[in-house]
């Protein structure tokens, strides 16, 4: 599938994921944030929130089952990078966005719809610098 | 009450991997074509996050004027307002490996079941990422 339209609508579904998990259970899907919850029963013991957790992340697997079944295909997945460049690229966005207290869901969708300034800067600061690193790479013929 | 708690995050999960799968932001080439701005600029997933960030405007809007989430006892925001280094420099490091790779954290995870090694490597980097900084900086919490 390509154009605008599917991108548009696939948002608004992010967009009411999102609206939904604050007005039902009250919590913010930043993905990141849940992803990272999930490892704390490795130390703390488990509770009702880590179960939700544990079903949103579930939820988030059939995601694309789903699509699988509606549309005969899964969604188109192209892997540019070497596997070296992938792991680093792991690594930091693993300790990055628990450092910043959020990802493109947290704070690019959830932050930006509460229009929390802390997420307006976080937004601005990795969308530029994920530009700038393309733009470098490119530079690089990597 | 936790089996309604489990069903809304399992749903709203679902809805984010069709969300996801749809917009097309599962694919890292698309996701580094929307930030190559220089380039050969894929402007659509723009309308991801436009389309993401009006409709969970509208559950923020709905949110404010309800005193409690359908079911938990409180609405569990962000207290922390700050804007410091922490925050900027997290936001960074992540723009850095989403830039390399164009993955983040919810397409990785979603993207799981497609049974790539890439994608496999990345989230296990990830997950390392995390837990490397929850250990050494436990204060950065979500």
């Amino acid at each position: 599938m390509t154009g605008y339209w599917p991108s548009l609508v696939g948002g608004m579904l992010i967009g009411l994921s999102v609206a939904m998990l604050m007005l039902l259970n009250g919590r913010i899907a930043g993905i990141s944030g849940i992803v990272a919850s999930l490892f704390r029963p490795l130390f703390r013991p488990l509770d009702q929130r880590l179960a939700a957790s544990a079903a949103f992340i579930i939820g988030l697997l059939l995601g694309p089952l789903l699509y699988r079944a509606g549309f005969g295909q899964w969604p188109a997945v192209h892997i540019q990078v070497s596997l070296p460049l992938i792991a680093v690229a792991g690594l930091l966005v693993g300790f990055g966005t628990r450092l910043g207290s959020g990802c493109t869901s947290g704070h690019g969708v959830a932050g930006l719809a509460r229009l929390s300034p802390r997420s307006v800067v976080a937004v601005v600061t990795f969308l530029g610098t994920a530009v700038l690193t393309v733009l470098i790479m490119r530079g690089l013929g990597t | 009450m936790i089996l309604f708690r489990l069903l809304a995050a399992l749903a709203s999960g679902t809805i984010f991997g069709f969300g996801l799968s749809l917009s097309g932001m599962l694919d890292p080439a698309r996701v580094r074509g929307f930030l190559d701005v220089t380039g050969n600029w894929d402007p659509s997933l723009a309308f991801v996050l436009g389309g993401a960030v009006m409709v969970a405007g509208l559950g923020t809007w709905l949110q404010r004027k309800l005193q409690r989430p359908a079911f938990d006892r409180a609405f569990d925001l962000p207290a922390d307002t700050a804007i410091d280094r922490r925050l900027v420099v997290g936001s960074a490091i992540f723009g850095l490996g989403w830039g390399m790779a164009g993955l983040c954290p919810g397409p990785a995870v979603a993207s799981l079941v497609l049974g790539l090694a890439p994608t496999a490597l990345f989230v296990a980097a990830m997950a390392i990422g995390m837990i490397v900084h929850d250990r050494l900086l436990p204060s950065g919490r979500v």
